[in-house]
C-alpha cells in the first residue's frame, strides 16, 4: 500500500485492484471470469438447471421410461391430501429437528465448557470428544446398532449389571429415534470444536470485570459467555436445522441394519423406516417414491415442499451472514 | 489479537486458575469437573472399546452375551476381505475420494481466490450463489440430476459423484475463500506492483501461503466423498461392482444373518483411513498457523 502512494501521477485508488472504469478493472473482470468460469458453469448445470427442471417435473407424471406427462397440480393434491405416509415421514423429520438439534448443541456446549477449563492434558480430552465425529456415519450407525442390539449388545449387558432391563432400542418404534439421538450426541465433536474455539476467544478481561462487579459463576455464564457465543450458537442452530431437514443416512442405515433384512443388490424400499416407519424421514420417503417406485414427478413435488421449508432457514442464515461478513473484509 | 496479548491473557488466566484452586471451594469444583470429564470420556470411549473387542471374538462367541474375547482372534479381519469384496470397495472409494478431491482443487481454488482477492463486477452475486448452493439440500435437485446422468448413461457408476467437482464445489469454494481472506492483500499487491499477473500472484504468492487452507478443503472433501452414502445409494445401488466401502458396509450382512464380528472388523477398517488422514491433517493445520504468521 505504501509503495502505491509514492508513485506520482497514479492515485492509490486506481492502482488498487478493482478501481472502477480503469483498465485494471476491465482486465480484472476477464481474469476473474477465467478463474470463476468453471464454478459459474457448475452452478448453472448442477443447481440452476436442476432447480428449475425440478419444479417442472413436479407438475408431471414421470417414470424415466416414458417422457414426462403434464398433470398440473395433481402431485401436490395427492401429497397434501392422500399420501398415506407423508405425514408420518414429515413428523419423524420434525422430531429430529426438535430433539436431535438442540440436544446435540447443548451437549456440545457443556463439553466445550468443561474442556475450556481443563488445563492439563487438554489435547487428550479434546481428541477423545472430537474423534467420534470423524467416524464415517455408516460405520458409526452400524456400530451403534450392534452396541444397542437387544440380544447380545454391550449396552444392555452393562445396563443389566445395574439391574436395568434395557429397551429394544433400534428394534422398538418408540426407542429407534432416541437411539439415533444418542448417536448424534456421540458425534457432536464437529460443533463442540467450534464452540471451544469461540470460548477460548472470549477476552479474559470480561470475566475479570464481571468478577470485580461481584458476579458469580452462573451470572458470568449468563452475561459474558452466552452473549459472546450467541452468533456461533445461532449458526449451529440454523445449519443444524437445515441438516436435520435432510436427515437420511443415519436413519436409512439404522433401519436397514436393525431390520437385518436389507437386501444385497437393490438395497431399497423394503426396510426403509424400520421399525414400523418410526425412522421413515421425509427425505427417505422422497427417495423411496422417486427411486424405488420411480415416481419421479411425485418425488420432485416432495422436493419442492422440502425446498420451501428449508428455504426459510436458508434465508435466516443468509441474513446473519450478511451481518457478520461486511464488505470491508477484503 | 497479537501473540503477546494472547500470551498475557493466558498468563493471567493461569494465575486466576491457581488462585481458584487454592481455596477449598475451588478444589471441590476442580474435582467435580474432572470427575465429570472422566465419566463422559468413559462413555465416549465405550463404543470404540466394545466394537474393538467384538471384532476380536470368534464367530460363535459373538452370538453370546460375553463381552471379553476368549480367545482373541484376528480371523474377522481376514474374513472381512474374503466374505465381502472389501478390497474392491476400497478401490472404488479411493477412486471416488481422490479424483473428487483433485478435481475440486483444480476448479475451486482459482474461483475462491478470485472471490477473495480480485474485485470484479458480480463477485457478490457469485458468492451469494455459492452460499445458496452450499446450503441447498441435495434432495431438492436430485430428480433432474438423476435424469441427466441416466441420459448420459452414467448411472451405475460413481462418475455422477466425481465429475461435478471439475466445475467447482460450493462448500470448498466458500471455505477456500474464507481462508484467502485471512491472507493480507498487501502480499498480492506487492507482487502486482512488481509486475506479476494475476495468475502468477495466485500461483507464486497466494498458493504457498494458502497451503493449510487448501489442505483443509481437500481433506474435508476427501472425508465427504469417503463417507458418502446417499450418492452411491442413488447411483450405484444396482451395480455392486461400483460400490464404495461406506455403501458396501451398510449392505453387508454375512452369509447367515448379521455376523457382528466381521461387521465390527469392517467398521474399524473403514474408519482407519479417515483417522490416518486426520492425524496427517492435524500437522498441516499446525504448519498452516505458523506459515500464515499474522492471524486475526
Amino acid at each position: 500500500m505504501t509503495a502505491v502512494t509514492q508513485t506520482p501521477g497514479r492515485t492509490a485508488r486506481s492502482a488498487r485492484p478493482g478501481a472502477p472504469r480503469s483498465r485494471t478493472a476491465r482486465k480484472n473482470g476477464w481474469i476473474a471470469l477465467a478463474f470463476t468460469a468453471p464454478t459459474i458453469a457448475g452452478l448453472l448445470v448442477f443447481f440452476v438447471y436442476p432447480f428449475v427442471a425440478n419444479i417442472f417435473y413436479s407438475f408431471t407424471r414421470f417414470n424415466l421410461v416414458s417422457p414426462p406427462e403434464w398433470i398440473g397440480l395433481r402431485n401436490y393434491v395427492y401429497l397434501f391430501t392422500q399420501d398415506p405416509l407423508v405425514v408420518q415421514a414429515a413428523l419423524n423429520t420434525l422430531w429430529f429437528v426438535v430433539f436431535l438439534v438442540p440436544i446435540r448443541i447443548i451437549t456440545a456446549l457443556c463439553i466445550a465448557g468443561l474442556l475450556v477449563r481443563a488445563k492439563r492434558a487438554s489435547g487428550v480430552w479434546r481428541t477423545i470428544f472430537y474423534l467420534p465425529s470423524l467416524v464415517p456415519p455408516v460405520a458409526s450407525v452400524v456400530a451403534f446398532v450392534f452396541l444397542f442390539n437387544p440380544g447380545t449388545g454391550p449396552v444392555n449387558q452393562v445396563l443389566k449389571l445395574f439391574g436395568i432391563d434395557g429397551p429394544l432400542w433400534f428394534n422398538d418404534p418408540s426407542w429407534a429415534k432416541p437411539s439415533l439421538v444418542v448417536l448424534g450426541v456421540w458425534v457432536m465433536g464437529d460443533i463442540m470444536i467450534i464452540f471451544l474455539a469461540s470460548l477460548l476467544d472470549v477476552p479474559t478481561e470480561q470475566y475479570e470485570a464481571a468478577s470485580l462487579d461481584g458476579a458469580n459463576g452462573v451470572q458470568k455464564v449468563r452475561y459474558v459467555t452466552l452473549p459472546a457465543l450467541a452468533p456461533v450458537l445461532l449458526f449451529a442452530l440454523i445449519t443444524g436445522i437445515i441438516a436435520a431437514l435432510q436427515y437420511f443416512t443415519e436413519a436409512a442405515v439404522a433401519s436397514g441394519v436393525a431390520s437385518g433384512q436389507a437386501t444385497v443388490g437393490g438395497g431399497t424400499g423394503t426396510s426403509m423406516g424400520y421399525p414400523e416407519n418410526s425412522l421413515l424421514t421425509y427425505t427417505m420417503w422422497l427417495y423411496v417414491r422417486g427411486f424405488a417406485n420411480y415416481q419421479l414427478g411425485y418425488a420432485a413435488a416432495l422436493a419442492v415442499v422440502l425446498f420451501v421449508v428449508a428455504g426459510i432457514f436458508m434465508l435466516l442464515l443468509l441474513r446473519r451472514m450478511n451481518a457478520f461478513t461486511p464488505e470491508g473484509a477484503r | 489479537m497479537t501473540v503477546t496479548q494472547t500470551a498475557t491473557l493466558m498468563g493471567v488466566d493461569a494465575a486466576a486458575t491457581r488462585r481458584r484452586t487454592r481455596t477449598t471451594g475451588g478444589l471441590l469444583l476442580w474435582i467435580g469437573e474432572h470427575a465429570l470429564l472422566v465419566a463422559l470420556a468413559t462413555l465416549f470411549l465405550f463404543p470404540v472399546v466394545f466394537v474393538l473387542l467384538t471384532s476380536l471374538m470368534n464367530g460363535d462367541q459373538t452370538l453370546t452375551a460375553s463381552l471379553w474375547p476368549n480367545p482373541f482372534t484376528g480371523e474377522n479381519y481376514a474374513r472381512a476381505f474374503t466374505d465381502a469384496p472389501l478390497a474392491q470397495w476400497f478401490g472404488n472409494s479411493l477412486l471416488y475420494a481422490v479424483l473428487a478431491t483433485v478435481f475440486m482443487l483444480l476448479s475451486s481454488v482459482p474461483a475462491a481466490y478470485a472471490l477473495a482477492k480480485i474485485r470484479f463486477r458480480g463477485s457478490n452475486a457469485l458468492f451469494l450463489a455459492v452460499i445458496v448452493a452450499m446450503l441447498l439440500p441435495p434432495q431438492v435437485t436430485v430428480v433432474p440430476l438423476y435424469v441427466m446422468w441416466s441420459q448420459l448413461g452414467l448411472t451405475g457408476t460413481l462418475w455422477p459423484l466425481i465429475l461435478p467437482n471439475l466445475l467447482g464445489d460450493a462448500f470448498s469454494v466458500f471455505l477456500l475463500r474464507q481462508f484467502f481472506l485471512t491472507i493480507p492483500t498487501e502480499y498480492a499487491d506487492a507482487a502486482r506492483i512488481d509486475g506479476a499477473g494475476e495468475f502468477a500472484v495466485l500461483w507464486r504468492v497466494m498458493l504457498p501461503m494458502a497451503r493449510p487452507g487448501i489442505a483443509a478443503a481437500g481433506i474435508f472433501l476427501f472425508f465427504r466423498s469417503w463417507n458418502d452414502y446417499f450418492g452411491p445409494l442413488l447411483y450405484t445401488s444396482e451395480n455392486p461392482a461400483a460400490w464404495p466401502v461406506a455403501y458396501g458396509l451398510a449392505t453387508f450382512r454375512g452369509s447367515h444373518g448379521t455376523d457382528w464380528g466381521i461387521t465390527m472388523a469392517m467398521t474399524l477398517i473403514v474408519t482407519i483411513p479417515i483417522v490416518i488422514v486426520f492425524f496427517f491433517a492435524q500437522r498441516a493445520f499446525v504448519e498452516g498457523v505458523t506459515l500464515t504468521g499474522v492471524k486475526g
